[in-house]
């Protein structure tokens, strides 16, 4: 085997992450408490320059590096492009929330920079372990992210919970890695999916037996039901910067890790995994929108949703057309998009000592302060999907995907479940404008700084998108298919 | 072209935002000052546009502004349609409107809503031009609904008062009705024709005819006529056409100068417009064509006999415009599109006027619009009198008058018609012409001619609970004089056209004005049986001296001189031998009162029913409360599984993982 140089171009973004995030863990160590806006900067601005360096590479070709274990192609760079932006914004709006209660550290910010590189080589894994070491690197920076608030034991059982079954999760996921290996003889992605089109017949029930297994990891990390039980009590109990990042663009990764695992690798497969998405995808929409209603946690109901979304992404996907996987693909962009702006309005009405992660904190908002209750009105009727926000578009698109691959019956399905979703947004809602405040936080809320600012710039996104879908429309479209 | 278009549209638009969202900032001259001058810019490009349309060689210009969305191949989009029809309109639109604005300045002078107003009748003209300038039904839709928005907003401008509520909401929910059909009769053509924009809509117009459309088995219908009646019956709603009427006589519970834009010269000749605009669909449909003409010649005949017993100064006004807005859609019926369009363009002028004369005798009076009190203010307001006659005389056809010329030709086109219906339509037309007469020049002698009867003010003073609009009713003896400058130059340019327009006759009646706009089938054309004839404007006038129509207004005008100058005690006699026959004008034909029995209080008692039976019962205690308390139930308990034990969590992704392999792989 000849040694050559690889060519390292096309994974410049991961390696300056990387460099960044190594230098600013050594330039944190000598900084006093007091300077960590140092940190805040240097990382916000790693991603800028990332962002940047990751538009500015980007091209219609698909490039191989790295022995083929590294792939770029539009997919990539528009995820990651996508994945810079939420989690900027996920970093401006936590910043006020760790300085108030005393733990604005650096590792916060470290460990979320962290975690975007695992992202990054989520996106851009070509290869089952590049692929496999990319989810590590990102579960286990959340597994930290959770912790990290040592002196909450909320927040501690819930990163034992989270490391505990994201640890069984990656188990299962390596078994069925294994399958595949031991069935196609590679751990090239092009070669598995060349592979099992030549597959024998006789093959088939050992690799639908890892294919299982890779469905049941997937389903784990994006929080699809039965495998969403650790997405609430890891929600409510992280700390809501925490729960911030790890509800949104994670989620894009994971997009990402499930269309270069099943539909480049196994695509061969779809007649098999489209079923067990289908049920996933049921049992998500129907789980997570149903018991959302009965939660009184504000975080706890976003988790529910979050996982009754996952539902929507999986009927974009499993359509198994070029259009389905646009359209999954806008979906998860515009979700998590909404999401940051969802966690980040309870952000920004809690205090020191005063977490608003209550529903009926919400009560009478509008009377406290109407610009914010409006704009939280946006991100509701968003994930609710009432048009014209792009929530609506987002629906839309997943379900004429399904309908395009003859499962009428799954929109139908969709749709009742969106309706009955539509219940617990609008409850919000209702509280905002309809009710009285509490006594105890009756007073206006005063709107200060970067997070107003940035608050009020994504919800407008979120309507603006709406009005004009087609641009994120052609974006996603372009990422997909050129 | 494309930069004059947008301005003239945008224009308005930007006043509205300018004086509806910084009203405050801006103070009143602000208000009125930026709105003005964003009419006036439409107004002046508009008579460039016409211009360049009707004297210059500007061809068609029909060109997408914007693509919304395009969904399953139809295109939604922003464009304009402008040919002399449409430029027409924009002058039309444009004129009256910069003219209410300037009277507006003097008529809401003292109102605390003032930029509010001014806000919302830039917005009106905004959606209008958008209406008129739209070259698909979306846009035409958008403009529909959105004149129908201002239109609301401005009947119930005065919200204090629970008659201007109930009038706006009146509105609005007949609105509904019409607006329902008006989009079922779209979806109809999008259905077949896959295209909103009218001249790919247009194109299919003959394959239309021959479709047919089964609503349900055995009831099968033709395509083009069902989408056409319902079509009009937007139509209907929009130009208060019977039964669809009712709204418009309590429209005049809003501000009058909005009277005299939107519910006289503009926005009630919508329908107008758009059944011309439609004319090489409605050309295929001559079952649309009839019922158009008989609705159009009951509506001209039977609301102008209520005018004859009404005593609000506006409300005589508004049953007059629901009557010419019957002679415009009797016009349309006999495929004399265009002459449908030339009284609209006459009326939208002369209504105008009468309106806003209206208002400055209600301004004079105080606030006061009963007749009864009013009489003598000849002498008192000078102009206002002279302008108000030559809008009397040029909506009752007096020769050389504007309505003369529109009004004949219409009458005449009725006669020449062969569609089913057209006979009954030209006496019930013809018989209006001595009605027309009669109730205006009622109104005329009873306000500016006779005694002055201001001390009974108080009897006929309107009661509106509290004193909103903060018009001081100072209750000394009424002392009327005249408006000043602002009410009375527009009165005065609107007056001009009121007689010129007229003379127009010739090149957009029978000549090739509308020959792009309009189609019409050869064997359908009245206009052109009577321009065979056509000579001149002065052959014209003579050959009408001698038609029934003349003689019938000469008539009215003289009955009217008769019973209210001559013997001012006889109305009241012939009232009392006519018992029930005024019984029944006042009464409205019982529209209203059956409206209200029937759509109103069967809505309320089926919806009473429904709730108790239907909601209560079964949606509400079994299906929603059912679903939802067993949704809540299944919540409740299924939320238990997340028991918040690691194991139980690992157990589930475990049988998940079980449930997942058995079926796939087994």
């Amino acid at each position: 085997m000849n040694f050559e140089i690889p060519n390292f171009l096309p994974a410049v973004p991961e390696m300056f992450v990387l460099g960044m995030a190594c230098l600013i863990l050594v330039i944190d160590a000598f900084l006093p408490d007091s300077r960590r806006d140092i940190t805040y900067g240097l990382v916000q601005a790693t991603l800028v320059a990332a962002a940047g360096l990751t538009l500015w590479m980007m091209g219609p070709e698909t490039v191989l590096t790295f022995s083929d274990t590294f792939v770029k192609d539009p997919m990539a760079d528009i995820l990651k492009v996508a994945v810079y932006v939420t989690s900027f914004l996920v970093f401006l709006y936590a910043r006020p929330y760790l300085m108030e209660r005393g733990i604005h550290k650096g590792e916060f910010y470290i460990l979320g920079l962290f975690a975007v590189l695992g992202m990054m080589i989520m996106i851009s894994g070509h290869n089952l372990l590049t692929l496999y070491l990319g989810l590590e690197l990102l579960s286990l920076s959340s597994y930290a992210l959770v912790a990290f608030w040592r002196d909450s034991t909320r927040a501690t059982e819930a990163a034992m919970k989270y490391f505990v079954l994201g640890a069984l999760a990656s188990g299962l996921l390596l078994y069925g890695m294994s399958m595949i290996y031991g069935m196609t003889g590679s751990l090239d992605i092009a070669v598995i999916a060349a592979e099992l089109t030549a597959a024998d017949e006789s093959l088939n029930i050992p690799l639908v037996f890892g294919l299982v297994f890779l469905v049941v990891a997937i389903a784990f990390k994006l929080g699809a039901v039965p495998f969403h039980m650790w997405v609430p009590d890891v929600y409510d109990g992280a700390p809501t910067a925490v729960t911030l990042f790890i509800a949104t663009a994670p989620k894009i990764a994971a997009f990402a890790f499930l269309m270069r695992l099943l539909v480049e690798g196994m695509g061969p497969m779809h007649a098999d995994w489209q079923g067990m998405l289908i049920i996933l995808a049921v049992l998500s929409l129907a789980v997570g929108n149903v018991i959302a209603i009965a939660q009184t946690s504000i975080k706890r109901m976003l988790a529910y949703s979050t996982i009754a979304h996952v539902g929507f992404v999986f009927m974009g996907i499993l359509a198994g057309t070029d259009s389905g996987y646009a359209s999954a693909m806008f979906y998860v962009i515009v979700y998590a998009i909404t999401a940051a702006g969802g966690f980040g309005m309870i952000v920004f009405l809690s205090r020191k000592g005063y977490e608003a992660d209550q529903i009926d904190d919400f009560k009478g908002l509008a009377q406290r302060n109407p610009w914010f209750a409006f704009i939280m009105l946006l991100l509701l009727f968003s994930m609710a999907g009432v048009p014209p926000t792009v929530g609506f578009y987002a629906k839309l698109a997943v379900i004429q995907a399904a309908v395009g691959a003859d499962l009428v019956w799954l929109g139908v399905v969709a749709v009742i479940f969106s309706v009955i979703g539509a219940f617990y947004y609008l409850r919000v809602v209702k509280m905002m404008f309809f009710d009285a405040p509490k006594d105890e936080n009756a007073e206006p809320v005063q709107p200060s700084g970067a997070l107003a600012t940035a608050l009020s710039i994504n919800g407008l996104a979120v309507l603006a998108l709406g009005i004009f879908p087609g641009l994120l429309l052609s974006i996603t479209h372009y990422a997909i298919i050129g | 072209m494309d930069t004059i278009y947008l301005l003239i549209v945008l224009a308005p638009l930007f006043g509205a935002i300018a004086a509806g969202l910084f009203g405050r900032q801006i103070g009143r001259t602000g208000a009125h000052t930026v709105t003005i001058l964003g009419v006036a810019i439409s107004f002046i490009l508009s008579v460039v546009v016409f211009w360049a349309h009707v004297f210059g060689d500007a061809g068609i210009y029909n060109e997408t502004v914007y693509t919304w969305m395009v969904s399953d191949g139809i295109h939604f989009e922003v464009g304009f349609l402008v040919d002399n029809l449409t430029a027409m309109m924009m002058l039309v639109v444009t004129f009256v409107s910069l003219m209410v604005h300037i009277y507006t300045i003097g008529y809401m002078k003292d109102d605390p809503g003032y930029q509010r107003f001014f806000a919302y009748i830039s917005l009106f003209t905004f959606s209008m031009l958008m209406l008129v300038m739209a070259n698909n039904f979306m846009q035409l839709f958008f403009g529909w609904e959105a004149v129908g928005l201002v239109s609301y907003l401005l009947i119930g401008f005065w919200y204090k008062r629970p008659t201007a509520t109930y009038a706006n909401m009146k509105a609005f929910i007949v609105n509904r009705v019409g607006d329902f059909g008006f989009l079922i009769g779209i979806a109809a053509l999008v259905f077949y024709a896959g295209s909103l924009n009218y001249t790919e809509v247009f194109a299919e117009a003959e394959s239309m005819r021959d479709a047919t459309i089964t609503i349900w088995p055995g009831w099968t219908f033709g395509l083009l006529d069902l989408a056409l009646i319902f079509l009009f019956i937007g139509a209907m709603g929009k130009s208060a056409q019977v039964p669809l009427h009712v709204w418009l006589p309590d429209s005049m519970e809003g501000p009058t100068p909005i009277s005299a834009l939107i519910h006289a010269a503009t926005m009630v000749t919508a329908g107008i417009f758009m059944v011309a605009r439609m004319s090489p669909l409605y050309e295929f449909s001559v079952a649309a064509l009839s019922f158009i003409l008989i609705i159009g010649a009951i509506t001209a005949f039977f609301m102008g006999l209520i005018g004859l017993v009404q005593n609000d100064i506006k409300r005589v006004v508004a049953y007059s415009t629901l009557s010419q807005l019957g002679y415009m859609t009797v016009a349309l019926g006999a495929s004399a599109y265009a002459a449908g369009l030339f009284h609209l363009m006459t009326h939208a002028f002369f209504k105008a006027l009468l309106f806003l004369a209206a208002g400055s005798v209600i301004i004079a009076m105080h606030h006061l619009q009963d007749m009864r009190a009013m009489g003598g203010l000849r002498r008192h307001m000078p102009v206002t009198y002279v302008t108000a006659l030559i809008g009397s005389l040029a909506l009752i056809g007096f020769p050389f008058f504007s309505g003369f010329f529109s009004k004949d030709a219409i009458i005449e086109a009725v006669g020449y018609s062969q569609i089913p219906g057209a006979t009954f339509a030209y006496w019930l037309v013809l018989a209006g012409v001595f009605v027309t007469a009669l109730y205006t020049f009622r109104m005329f002698f009873m306000v500016f001619h006779g005694e002055e009867r201001y001390d009974q003010a108080h009897k006929y003073m309107p009661d509106h609970g509290d004193d909103d609009d903060d018009h001081h009713h100072d209750h000394g003896p009424l002392q009327p004089k005249e408006s000043p400058w602002v009410v009375t130059v527009p009165l005065v340019l609107l007056a001009i056209p009121s007689v010129v327009a007229g003379y127009f006759i010739g090149p957009m009646l029978f000549g090739d004005f509308f020959a792009e706009a309009l189609f019409v089938l050869p064997e359908q054309d009245v206009l052109a049986t009577k321009g065979e004839t056509y000579t001149g404007v002065i052959a014209f006038v003579l050959h009408g001296l001698m038609l029934p129509a003349f003689w019938l207004a000469m008539a009215g005008l003289g009955t009217a001189w008769y019973l209210y100058m001559k013997r001012p005690e006889l109305p009241g006699v012939i009232a009392e031998r006519l018992k029930l026959g005024v019984r029944i004008l006042e009464d409205k034909y019982g529209f209203d009162r059956f409206n209200d029995w029937f759509f109103a209080g069967g809505t309320v008692r089926l919806g009473r029913a429904l709730w108790r039976y239907g909601d209560a019962l079964i949606i509400d205690g079994l299906l929603v409360n059912g679903t939802a308390r067993s949704i809540g139930w299944i919540s409740a308990r299924i939320r238990h599984m997340q028991s918040g034990f690691l194991y139980h969590y690992a157990f589930v992704m475990i049988i998940g993982l079980l449930v997942l392999m058995f079926a796939y792989v087994i």
